[in-house]
């Protein structure tokens, strides 16, 4: 309760602040969008490492619990949703400062592809199975993608350096004005903590729906043995 | 392993021999993707010669995509797939089997696609032998990748439409690489990142792929 809280005062600050950010000379009224992009870019990793960590938890036979399970799945989606927010506002900061949606840059490629793969963890752990098979399939599914991860960082860079060299250069190179700092580093607090209330009620759910799963079967295997009492008596 | 590996890539071999099924659906198919090509990008500005080295790569990653879902489908009928599992057979056995067979199903249709290419779309190869070298470790990791995953998705009733969005993005680094190498074997130029560079990446997907697979196969035939 209290963390949700916390999280829902520190992201209206934030869009406080952000909102009454001055425009700048360059980009105008879009520099604003410094509140909330790298936040929810940060968030996003975050919220990928937990689920890689969670993973290689649950695999690891002296720390394998259900927790973990729960734990990467949710942090999944979420990390799905942050990634999906961090490429749109992305784009509508990116149209226009560098006049197009979308560049085939390093980093926007691999966001892309991380989509993507995210997209296919939460499908496969949508498939109905039996808690521990799901557990085991998509941790061997998070683990195989994040055997990736580093070739696709490679083949990305070397593939845009051979045509252009970076288009965006994330590092500031002019220190930020003090008012744009404070912005961004409360956009990085608040987005952090809107995804650890997210996470500690998305992991709630889950047990709650593995609970609910126990129950419906307990149920349908009690309806049959009452549906069998009567031909038995006959 | 070994013993067991040449057993299991034999018989799925052997199937496919015998059904015919990756020559004569499989291979059209792929020819057919390079023949779309030709109807979506002007064959007469020589943008097919240009994209050449990437369409052939997709082309075969479609493909690729088939020859993994008939790698499951051999073993998805009567059962196959818990009589290799209650077979006794080396897990990792198993793995380097099924990811050998693919893989040889692949080689012989890049062969069938090169030689479409080379007669489709006006291309001279240059360095052959980058060619050759780019074609063995994208497939090895191609097979290897996509055995896994099969694997992963063998059991599932969702698979012919999970299976795709589960590999295409892991194997996307294969594409870029394959696809750069391929490009300075056919025009003879060389380019910031050479053709080493990337068959070097080609073969770290290899080896990452199939150690992972020697490794977890067994756990993930366990589901």
């Amino acid at each position: 309760m209290s963390l949700g809280i916390a999280a829902l005062v520190t992201l209206a600050a934030t869009c406080v602040l952000g909102l009454t950010l001055p425009k700048t000379v360059e980009q105008a009224e879009y520099s604003r969008m410094i509140a909330i992009h790298p936040g929810i870019a940060w968030t996003a990793y975050v919220a990928s490492s937990v689920t890689a960590l969670a993973s290689i938890l649950w695999l690891w036979p002296r720390t394998r619990h259900e927790r973990w399970d729960l734990l990467a799945g949710s942090s999944a989606e979420l990390a799905t949703l942050f990634t999906a927010l961090m490429l749109i506002t992305g784009s509508i900061w990116g149209r226009p400062t560098w006049g197009v949606w979308w560049v085939w840059d390093a980093r926007l490629t691999l966001s892309a592809l991380m989509l993507a793969l995210l997209l296919g963890y939460d499908a496969l752990r949508r498939v109905p199975a039996e808690p521990d098979v799901r557990a085991r399939r998509s941790a061997m599914a998070a683990l195989l993608a994040l055997v990736v991860v580093p070739v696709n960082h490679f083949a990305v860079t070397w593939w845009r350096t051979l045509h252009q060299g970076r288009s965006l250069d994330l590092t500031p190179k002019d220190s930020l004005d003090g008012s744009f700092l404070a912005a961004m580093t409360l956009g990085f607090l608040a987005m952090t903590l809107v995804y650890a209330w997210l996470l500690v009620h998305r992991v709630r759910v889950a047990r709650l729906e593995d609970a609910r799963d126990d129950l419906a079967l307990e149920a349908a295997i009690d309806e049959r043995r009452r549906e069998a009492i009567p031909v038995a008596g006959a | 392993m070994w013993r067991d590996a040449v057993l299991v890539a034999g018989k799925d071999l052997r199937i496919e021999l015998r059904s015919r099924i990756a020559l004569q659906q499989v291979g059209p198919f792929g020819v057919l993707v390079l023949v779309l090509f030709a109807f979506a990008l002007d064959p007469d500005r020589g943008i097919l010669t240009r994209a050449a080295p990437g369409l052939f790569w997709v082309a075969v990653l479609f493909s690729a995509l088939l020859a993994v879902q008939r790698s499951l489908a051999v073993e998805g009928a009567d059962g196959v797939r818990d009589a290799v599992r209650l077979s006794g057979l080396d897990p990792a056995g198993i793995f380097l089997g099924k990811a050998a067979a693919v893989a040889v199903q692949l080689l012989v249709l890049e062969v069938v696609l090169g030689a479409g290419v080379v007669l489709l779309y006006d291309v001279h190869i240059v360095g052959i032998w980058t060619l050759v070298a780019a074609a063995l470790s994208a497939t090895a990791g191609l097979a290897a990748a996509g055995s896994l995953y099969g694997a992963l998705a063998a059991g599932l009733r969702v698979r012919e439409t999970l299976l795709p969005l589960l590999l295409l993005p892991v194997v996307a680094p294969v594409l870029i690489a394959a696809t750069r190498a391929s490009e300075s074997a056919l025009t003879g130029t060389s380019f910031e990142v050479s053709a080493g560079d990337w068959l070097g990446l080609l073969a770290v997907f290899a080896v990452l792929y199939i150690a992972f697979g020697l490794l977890a196969y067994g756990p993930l035939l366990e589901d």
